[in-house]
C-alpha cells in the first residue's frame, strides 16, 4: 500500500502549526496503523528530520494513550477502535491520509499529535470517587448488587479517556466522558452516598475547563472506542437535575 | 434561589433551560396551531378564536409577557452556548467527517436565527401590522386579512419556507429536550425520538397548509 | 550486602498479625510532616499512593504516562484470585498460598507469599467498595473464574478488562487525595535517578517530559512500583514504553537486584506477524477455561483447521497434563507450545502458533454464553488478525508477558538501601520462578494498599522529617549533573541507527538466547554480544531534537541504554543458575520426559546482584529460601 500521508506537525504549545506531506511507499496490510507511523519516523530518523511525536503505550486499546483524528474521524474510520488498533487494511482502496491532533481548547497541543489531557485528570479528581480509605470496606459479598446494575455499570466503566468523545463533538464538549464516570457511580449502591456532590463537583469542573457543551448530536457515540452510550448523558442530566432540586445540597 | 441561578448557569443547566424554554415554546406552537386550524373551519370560527383572544384583555399580556421571556431566554442561552461551543475549539479541523451528527443538529444556530427573523416579520405582519397598514381597514376580519396576505406568492413563499426551517429545528430539538432532560430508557427511547421527530413535521404541515391552500386558491 | 529479610517469628498464620503490632508508628499529627515519593502510578503505586494519602503524609506521585490512569496495569485481562471462598470449592489462604509457592516453583519467601494469600480478601472488599464493577451472578453475588495452576475458582473479573477495572479504582482514589492536597501529581514526570544521602533513600531526580528540565524532589522515603523489565525483548506484551530504568537507576545505587533471569513466557499471545512488528498482544488465560489448545499430529499439516479430523488432532495438553489440562500453569503450556512447533507442527504461515479452539465450548454453551465471558477479546483478537475466533480456532504463541526478577526487597518490602520501598512486579519477592495467573493484579494491590502502608511507618517512625532545602545539597546536584550528562552525551552522538533499531536488535539477542529455553553456549554468546550492541550503541546512535523539549526519541534512548546493561546481568543470573526453574529452562537440565528440574541441593535461593561499578562484573549474593510449611516437591500438574 501506497500512502500520501498529511501530519499536523507543531514545535510547542505556543508555535504555530501546519500540515506537512509525507510520500510513504510498501506499507503492509497487516501493520498497525502506529507500526506505520514507526515506518515513518525510521524513514524521518534516516534523513535527519524530527521524527513525529504522538502518545501510545499499551499498543492494544486499553490504555487510552493514542489519540489522533484520521481522516475526519477520531482514531480512523473504523468503529469502536482505537487508533493503536486501527489496521492498515481497514484503509483499503484510501490513498491519502490526514492526520491530526485531537482538537480542543481544553487539550493544548503539547507537540505534533501529543496534546494535555490532564483536564480529564482534575475533572476525575473533582469527585469521580468513593471515598473509602483502604481497609474500612465491608466483606464484599455484604452487599448484593443486581447483575443487570453491575453490568451496566461495566459499560460505563470501560471508558479509556481518551478524549475522543471531545475531538469528535462540534462542541467539544467532554459530556461522554464525565457521564461514563457518574453513571458507573450512580448505578451501583456504592456510588449513592456522594451521588449529588459528585454530579455538582464533576460539572463545575467541567465547565471550568473550557470544554463545550453537549448538544445531543451524540458524535461522541460514534467516535468513542469503546462504544459508550449516550443514555450515560441522559443519566448524568438526570443526576444532574435531581442534584439541584430534590437533594438538600446547597 | 443563589443555587438555582448556579446551578441553571453551568453547561447542563443551561441545556435544561434550553429545553424547559424550548418545549414551552412548543406548547404555544400547539395552541397557536389549532387556533390557526380553525381558518378551514370558515371565517366565523378564525374571527370568533380571535375575538375571545381579544376578550381576555389583561390576561392575553400577561401571556404576551410571559412569552416573551421564555422567548429571551430560549434565545439568550442560545446566543451565550454558541459563544462558548465555538471558543472551545479555537483551532479549527483541517479535515473533519460528522458520522451521526445531523444537519438539522448542525443548523441549530442558523435555523434558530431565521426563526427569530421570521417572528419579528410575522409579529410585523399580522399583529403590529406597521408595514401592511392596509389590514387596519379590516376591522378584525382575521380570516381576510390571512387571504390578503398569503395570496400574496412572496409571503406565502416566505411563510412556507420558514416553517419548513422551524421543522428543522424541531426536528433535533423536540427529542434533545428528552435527553437535556435526563429522560432515557432502552424501551422507550425509539417511541420518545420517534414521537418528537413526529410532532416537529406534524406542526410544519399544519402551518404550512394554511399559506399553501391559500396560494393554491382552495380557499378563497 | 546485608540480606536479612527480616520475617517475623512465630507460625506462618500469625507473622503478619504480631508483625504489624510490634512495628512503630508515626502519629497521625505527624504523618504530615513526612514526605513520601512514590514512583509509578500502576496498581503497586497508584494504591500505595492513595493510601499513603489516606494516613496523611504528604506524598509525591511519579508516572511518565500522561495520565497516572494509563499505567501497564491496565492491560491486565483476566481477574485477580482472592482465598473468598465464595464458591466454596475448598479454597481457603493456605490453599492460596500453597498453590502459590507451589506455582513458582519453590523459589519464592513463604512467609511473603502467605501475607500475600492473607490479604487477598481484603483487597476484593476494598475494590467493590470503590465501585470496581465486578462481574456477578444473578442473585447479585460476585461471580468466580479459574484461571491456570489452581483447582478451585477463586479469580475474580470484570469481563475480559479486571486490570482496567482495578487500576480506574486505585486511580480515582488517588485523584480523590490529589484533591484532597495529601498527593501532590507530577504526569509526565520520568524518574531517571535516586539520590542517596547518608545511605538512606532520600529522593529522586525526574525530567519533565513536557519542558525537558531536570528537577529534584527530596523525600523521607522513596517507593518504586515502576513494573517489570519484559521490554529488554524489544517484543513483549509490555506497554511500549515499560522500562527498567529506575529499577536500574536503584540497583547502579546500591540495590540488589534479585533473580533477573525469571521472565515469564505466556502461552497465549497473538503470534508476530511481519519485522514491522511493535509489540505482542496478550490473549488472557482466561480463555484456556474454554479454549482447547491442540496441533496437527502430522508435521507441516499446512491444511485449515477446519479440514483437518478430530482424530487427526494432538490435545496435547490434556494428553500430558490430564488432571489440568488445558490449564497447565504458564511455563509448563509456554514450552509445551515451542516442543510443539520446535517439532514441525507448528501452525499458521510461519509456523509459529498453535491452535486455541472454542469449537466444542460454543457447541456445549452456545456462541452467547462465550461471547458474554470473552467478547471483547474475541473482538481484539478479530482486530488484529483479521480472522473470526467463533468461526475459526485462534491462533497463539507464547510471548514475553511479566518479570518475576526484580529489585530485592525483605519482608517489609524495603530494598537493601535504608528508606527504598519496591512494591509491584518491580519486586522479586512472591512469585518465585513463575507467576500464576490473576496473581499479579493481587500481588499489586496488596503490597499499595495493606503492606507498605504499615512497613513505611515503622521505618519513618525512625527517621526525622528532613526534606527542607535537600535539594540544594551535594549529592543532589551531583545526581542533576550525572543524569544532564547522559542526555547531553546521547543528543551529541548523532550516529547513524534510531534507537528503536538497536533496540530491536538486543530483543533479538535475548529472546534467542535468554528466552524460552536457555542453554550456557548462547547464554555466554549472548554475554559477548551485548557489550559489543553497547559499545555500538554509544558511538552510533542517532538522537535528534533537544533537551529542553519533549523529544520521545531522547526518552527512548535513556531506556534502551540502560536495557543494554541490565541485559548483562540477566544473562549473567541464567548462566549461573544451573538448573531449570518456572520461566527458567535450562535445556542441559531437563527430565527425561522434557520436564524443568530443579536443584534444590544447589540452587533453593535467590540470587541477588550488586553493581559494582561500570565495566566491572556485578557481584552475587545468595538469600537462602527455607520451606517450613511446603514441603519441597517436584511440581507436577499431571
Amino acid at each position: 500500500m501506497d500512502f500520501k500521508v498529511h501530519v499536523w506537525r507543531q514545535k510547542n504549545r505556543n508555535s504555530q502549526g501546519k500540515m506537512v506531506t509525507y510520500e510513504l511507499a510498501n506499507i503492509s496490510e497487516e501493520m498497525s496503523f502506529l507500526e506505520m507511523l514507526d515506518v515513518l519516523n525510521e524513514q524521518l530518523i534516516g534523513r535527519n528530520e524530527e521524527p513525529i511525536a504522538f502518545d501510545h503505550d499499551c499498543r492494544e486499546g486499553i490504555c487510552g494513550a493514542c489519540s489522533a483524528v484520521i481522516n475526519g474521524v477520531p482514531h480512523g474510520p473504523e468503529h469502536g477502535t482505537t487508533t493503536c488498533q486501527l489496521h492498515m487494511r481497514s484503509l483499503k482502496g484510501v490513498r491519502e491520509l490526514f492526520v491530526e491532533p485531537f482538537r480542543s481548547r481544553a487539550f493544548p497541543i503539547i507537540k505534533d499529535l501529543v496534546v494535555d489531557r490532564s483536564a480529564f485528570d482534575r475533572i476525575i479528581s473533582a469527585g469521580g470517587y468513593v471515598s473509602v480509605n483502604a481497609g474500612s470496606a465491608q466483606d464484599a459479598n455484604n452487599l448484593p448488587v443486581p447483575k443487570e446494575a453491575a453490568d451496566k455499570s461495566f459499560d460505563a466503566a470501560t471508558c479509556i479517556g481518551c478524549g475522543a468523545c471531545v475531538a469528535a463533538c462540534k462542541n467539544a464538549s467532554a459530556m461522554l466522558f464525565v457521564s461514563a464516570k457518574i453513571s458507573q457511580l450512580a448505578l451501583l449502591p456504592q456510588g449513592d452516598p456522594e451521588r449529588d456532590r459528585r454530579v455538582s463537583k464533576m460539572v463545575k469542573q467541567m465547565d471550568e475547563e473550557g470544554f463545550g457543551n453537549c448538544t445531543n448530536t451524540y458524535e461522541c457515540e460514534a467516535a468513542c472506542p469503546k462504544e459508550i452510550s449516550v443514555e450515560n448523558i441522559a443519566r448524568l442530566n438526570c443526576e444532574f437535575l435531581r442534584s439541584t432540586f430534590i437533594s438538600n445540597e446547597e | 434561589m443563589g443555587w438555582l441561578t448556579t446551578k441553571m448557569n453551568s453547561s447542563v443547566g443551561q441545556k435544561v433551560v434550553m429545553a424547559i424554554t424550548g418545549l414551552m415554546l412548543f406548547g404555544f406552537l400547539i395552541v397557536h396551531l389549532l387556533g390557526n386550524l380553525s381558518f378551514f373551519r370558515g371565517p366565523e370560527a378564525i374571527n370568533g378564536y380571535a375575538a375571545t383572544l381579544h376578550s381576555l384583555g389583561a390576561l392575553v399580556w400577561v401571556a404576551r409577557f410571559m412569552l416573551l421571556g421564555i422567548f429571551v431566554a430560549h434565545l439568550s442561552m442560545a446566543i451565550k452556548l454558541t459563544i462558548s461551543n465555538r471558543a472551545a475549539r479555537p483551532v479549527p479541523y483541517v479535515n473533519k467527517i460528522f458520522q451521526k451528527t445531523s444537519v438539522a443538529s448542525r443548523l441549530m444556530v442558523i435555523t434558530g436565527l431565521m426563526i427569530l427573523f421570521f417572528v419579528l416579520f410575522h409579529l410585523n405582519h399580522y399583529t403590529l401590522k406597521w408595514t401592511y397598514p392596509e389590514f387596519n381597514d379590516l376591522d378584525g376580519d382575521v380570516y381576510r386579512m390571512i387571504i390578503m396576505g398569503f395570496s400574496q406568492p412572496l409571503t406565502a413563499l416566505f411563510y412556507i419556507l420558514a416553517i419548513i426551517l422551524l421543522g428543522v429545528h424541531l426536528y433535533h430539538g423536540l427529542p434533545s429536550t428528552a435527553q437535556s432532560l435526563g429522560i432515557y430508557h432502552k424501551k422507550y427511547n425509539c417511541a420518545i425520538v420517534f414521537l418528537g421527530r413526529f410532532f416537529a413535521v406534524v406542526i410544519a404541515i399544519g402551518y404550512i397548509s394554511i399559506p399553501l391552500s391559500v396560494l393554491f386558491g382552495i380557499i378563497k | 550486602m546485608n540480606l536479612d529479610a527480616k520475617i517475623p517469628s512465630g507460625p506462618i498464620e500469625k507473622k503478619w498479625a504480631k508483625h504489624k503490632f510490634d512495628m512503630k508508628l508515626v502519629s497521625p499529627a505527624n504523618k504530615r510532616k513526612y514526605t513520601v515519593a512514590v514512583v509509578g502510578t500502576g496498581l503497586a503505586g497508584g494504591a500505595a499512593a492513595a493510601t499513603l494519602g489516606e494516613l496523611g503524609y504528604n506524598v509525591l506521585s511519579f508516572c511518565f504516562q500522561d495520565s497516572p490512569r494509563r499505567a501497564h496495569s491496565i492491560a491486565a485481562q483476566g481477574g485477580i484470585n482472592a482465598a473468598k471462598n465464595y464458591q466454596g470449592d475448598g479454597d481457603s489462604i493456605y490453599r492460596l498460598f500453597y498453590d502459590t509457592v507451589k506455582g513458582g516453583d519453590f523459589r519464592a519467601r513463604e512467609a511473603n507469599v502467605y501475607r500475600l494469600a492473607e490479604v487477598s480478601n481484603n483487597i476484593i472488599d476494598q475494590c467493590v467498595a470503590q465501585g470496581v464493577p465486578f462481574a456477578r451472578e444473578y442473585g447479585g453475588y460476585l461471580d468466580n473464574r479459574s484461571f491456570g495452576g489452581a483447582q478451585v475458582s477463586r479469580t475474580f473479573y470484570a469481563r475480559g478488562q479486571t486490570g482496567q477495572q482495578l487500576l480506574l479504582g486505585a486511580y480515582s482514589s488517588l485523584m480523590r487525595q490529589v484533591s484532597a492536597g495529601t498527593v501532590k501529581m507530577f504526569a509526565r514526570t520520568e524518574m531517571l535517578d535516586i539520590v542517596i544521602v547518608d545511605g538512606q533513600a532520600r529522593g529522586v531526580v525526574v525530567r519533565d517530559l513536557v519542558s525537558g528540565e531536570v528537577k529534584s524532589y527530596a523525600a523521607d522515603a522513596v517507593v518504586l512500583a515502576t513494573g517489570g523489565y519484559g521490554n529488554v525483548f524489544y517484543l513483549s506484551t509490555n506497554a511500549k514504553n515499560c522500562n527498567v530504568t529506575a529499577a536500574y537507576r536503584a540497583y547502579k545505587k546500591g540495590a540488589g537486584f534479585a533473580n533477573p533471569c525469571f521472565t515469564q513466557i505466556h502461552p497465549t499471545c497473538i503470534p508476530v506477524s511481519g519485522d514491522y512488528q511493535s509489540k505482542l498482544t496478550l490473549m488472557s488465560e482466561s480463555l484456556r477455561n474454554d479454549g482447547r489448545v491442540w496441533v496437527p499430529k502430522q508435521k507441516g499439516d499446512k491444511r485449515k483447521p477446519g479440514d483437518i479430523n478430530e482424530e487427526e488432532r494432538d490435545y496435547y495438553l490434556e494428553r500430558k497434563y490430564p488432571s489440568f489440562g488445558n490449564l497447565a500453569p504458564r511455563d509448563i503450556a509456554s514450552r509445551a507450545a515451542k516442543e510443539a512447533c520446535d517439532d514441525g507442527k507448528g501452525v499458521g504461515e510461519s509456523g509459529l502458533g498453535v491452535y486455541l479452539d472454542f469449537a466444542s465450548s460454543i457447541k456445549r454453551l452456545g456462541e452467547d454464553a462465550i461471547r458474554e465471558r470473552y467478547g471483547n477479546l474475541f473482538q481484539m483478537y478479530e482486530h488484529i488478525t483479521a480472522e473470526n475466533p467463533y468461526k475459526q480456532p485462534m491462533r497463539i504463541f507464547p510471548a514475553v508477558h511479566y518479570t518475576m526478577g526484580g529489585l530485592w526487597v525483605d519482608y517489609n518490602l524495603q530494598s537493601t538501601i535504608p528508606g527504598l520501598f519496591v512494591l509491584g512486579e518491580a519486586n522479586f519477592s512472591d512469585h518465585g520462578a513463575n507467576r500464576l495467573g490473576a496473581s499479579a493484579l493481587m500481588q499489586g494491590l496488596a503490597d499499595g494498599y495493606f503492606i507498605i502502608p504499615y512497613t513505611i511507618g515503622n521505618y519513618l517512625a525512625g527517621v526525622k522529617p528532613n526534606t527542607a532545602n535537600k535539594v540544594e545539597s551535594a549529592e543532589f546536584k551531583h545526581s542533576e549533573e550525572e543524569v544532564q550528562q547522559k542526555i547531553k552525551k546521547l543528543l551529541s552522538i548523532n550516529g547513524s541507527r534510531s534507537v528503536d533499531s538497536f533496540h530491536r536488535e538486543l530483543g533479538l539477542i535475548m529472546w534467542d538466547h535468554c528466552g524460552m529455553a536457555r542453554d550456557e553456549k548462547g547464554l555466554k554468546e549472548a554475554l559477548k554480544k551485548i557489550p559489543k550492541l553497547r559499545e555500538e550503541f554509544w558511538k552510533d546512535v542517532r538522537v535528534l531534537g533537544d533537551g529542553e523539549e519533549f523529544n520521545q526519541s531522547l526518552e527512548k534512548a535513556g531506556r534502551v541504554a540502560d536495557f543494554l546493561e541490565f541485559a548483562e546481568v540477566m544473562c549473567r543470573d541464567a548462566l549461573e543458575r544451573e538448573e531449570s526453574c518456572g520461566g527458567h529452562f535450562r535445556t542441559e537440565y531437563q527430565t527425561e520426559d522434557g520436564e524443568a528440574k530443579r536443584n534444590d541441593a544447589e540452587y533453593c535461593y535467590a540470587s541477588v546482584w550488586e553493581h559494582k561499578g561500570d565495566g566491572v562484573p556485578p557481584v552475587k549474593h545468595k538469600e537462602m529460601l527455607s520451606f517450613e510449611n511446603v514441603t519441597l516437591a517436584t511440581r507436577s500438574y499431571k
